[in-house]
């Protein structure tokens, strides 16, 4: 180390007593103006090139297509990818794209058990080779009044069911949603008790209708629309479709369900799509379509969501008023 | 704290802070444009005026306490500037309820209005804006007469709450936010009412004195 003598230094390189005397404002300021240039850095290269909030999805297929499906035109993925109600991760539809990006979804385990003959822990892999993939393009209706049309990729439950071999006591099937408060330091906040959970009964289950779904638009599903596997239930209000599912359990009394539990006045177990049904606050006989369009369409909402053909005649003579 | 009026003329102010309350709706505009509303924009844009609507409110409502606390008696200028400009966003929710949520389909309207006690609420909030709207320049101030008009405007009080509990009972379970405004709407409320009870002990104290000291110099 080279210790100069006091004379090597040039009296122009001494500091100037004002700005000694004001070092520590000067430290300060250089401090917050690196700190509010990186937010600006950051905020302009947002603008410049947005984070993509779709992480890298695989293909699937070959894809079967279905009879089921609809064909009207689909909502934009951009749309289905970042408006989502998945309160674990935040409760603004915005939130689950934006703070799903590092849920881990591999690897993934779901069990099937209860009143079974053949309970087992399935790994994704498995499950997925269950049954042959279709795209099963459905109608999903939110109960904020709102839908979407979505190409899913899934097969129906039922041979799911078939697999593990419900037992005569098996009535209602139960479902539980991954919970982890790490991974989703939001969910406390969610408004809602969580895990989340759902359930049907065993011959809503075993509609054809009911999709266990591994994808959307040709490509598995991403993490804020419920990832890696999820159900669909395309006649009944969006929130009875539970999302990154963990656990089945085939039961023999009605399970409990976690809307119904924050709020049993507003959500039943049922909760089948019915126009003539309101909402304690607000109408359900129409829905605004969100097709892309800037102001979607203002639209009349269909019994069942329009697939009364396949699931009215479950309902036979229930007051579909009580049993909302 | 001195009166800051004296080293600033205040109305300097105006037209930059009149600029700022516009820029939640050319933000919004902006947006627009730019297809980042999201995918329900309708959702969007209701949801943004209503709140920018009510923080209007709540900056409205804390002219006084803040003029008092501070011994700023300039911030009155301001205060019928902010108050319009709740009005302004309160109309853009309004009309975006009345022309794209309900296509100007009346007789849906009246049902949500009678049905619906969010709506019934969100209604009342925005009908008691308008006298208060109509009356805010001050040919009207002099023509109702300083304590009629005081009286009148008191009407923002109840437009404030009503407005609070509509948003407090449309949402489906996150109540963070609408909890926050009550509190807000609760202290700039709270304020108003320990400085009545202060001032009526004031006066009554006052009272007191004066009908002593005439007793004594009678």
């Amino acid at each position: 180390m080279l210790i100069k003598k006091p004379s090597d230094i040039p009296y122009s390189e001494i500091t100037s007593k004002s700005v000694y005397m004001n070092r520590r404002k000067f430290l300060a300021g250089v401090a917050a103006a690196t700190g509010a240039a990186t937010l600006g850095a950051r905020a302009v290269s947002d603008w410049l090139e947005p984070r993509s909030v779709l992480a890298d999805q695989a293909k699937l297929g070959p894809l079967a297509k279905s009879p089921f499906s609809t064909t009207e035109p689909l909502t934009p993925l951009k749309d289905v990818s970042t408006y989502n109600n998945y309160y674990e991760f935040g409760t603004d539809k915005s939130d689950p794209a934006r703070n799903a990006t590092k849920f881990v979804t591999t690897p993934w385990s779901v069990t099937v058990e209860g009143e079974v003959n053949k309970p087992r822990k399935f790994d994704l892999e498995e499950l997925r080779n269950l049954a042959p993939l279709e795209e099963r393009i459905y109608r999903h209706r939110c109960v904020e009044a709102w839908s979407i049309v979505v190409p899913w990729i899934g097969y129906s439950f039922s041979a799911l069911a078939k697999e593990v071999d419900p037992k005569p006591t098996a009535k209602f099937v139960a479902f539980q949603s991954y919970y982890d408060v790490k991974q989703m330091p939001l969910g406390p906040r969610a408004g809602i008790e969580l895990p989340y959970v759902e359930g049907l009964r065993l011959d809503e289950a075993m509609n054809p209708l009911a999709l266990l779904t591994f994808g959307m638009f040709g490509e598995t599903l991403p993490n804020q629309d419920g990832a890696p596997v999820r159900m669909v239930l395309p006649w009944k209000y969006g929130f009875k479709s539970v999302k990154s599912l963990v656990r089945i359990r085939f039961v023999k009394d009605m399970p409990p369900t976690t809307w119904n539990i924050a709020n049993a006045h507003e959500y039943g177990f049922y909760s089948n799509v019915n126009p003539q049904v309101d909402h304690p606050r607000w109408s359900q006989a129409s829905e605004r379509r969100l097709d892309g369009s800037f102001f979607g369409k203002r639209i009349k909402t269909l019994m069942f969501n329009g697939y009364g053909d396949q699931v009215a005649s479950m309902y036979n003579g229930m007051d579909l008023r009580k049993n909302y | 704290m001195k009166d800051l009026s004296r080293h600033i003329n205040m109305r300097w102010l105006k037209p930059p802070i009149f600029l700022a309350c516009l820029l939640p709706l050319a933000h919004l505009a902006w947006m627009g444009f730019h297809d980042e509303l999201g995918a329900n924009p309708v959702e969007y844009i209701t949801h943004s005026t209503g709140t920018w609507a009510l923080i209007g409110l709540c900056v409205t409502l804390s002219m006084t306490p803040l003029r008092r606390i501070l011994k700023q008696n300039w911030l009155i200028r301001f205060r019928r500037m902010f108050g319009l400009f709740a009005f302004f966003y309160a109309c853009l929710h309004f009309t975006t309820w009345v022309w794209i949520y309900s296509g100007f389909d009346v007789h849906a309207m009246i049902d949500d209005v009678y049905k619906r006690p969010f709506i019934t609420m969100g209604f009342t909030a925005f009908v008691l804006m308008i006298p208060l709207a109509l009356t805010s320049t001050s040919g009207m101030i002099r023509r109702l007469g300083g304590r009629r008009w005081n009286m009148l405007h008191r009407l923002i009080y109840v437009s404030a709450c009503a407005g609070v509990i509509h948003y407090l009972w449309l949402v489906k379970s996150d109540k963070t936010i609408p909890l926050r405004f009550a509190a807000v709407v609760t202290v700039l409320l709270g304020y108003r009412v320990i400085h009545y009870a202060l001032q009526r002990r004031q006066q009554a104290a006052a009272a007191k004195r004066s009908t002593r000291e005439s007793v004594y110099s009678a």
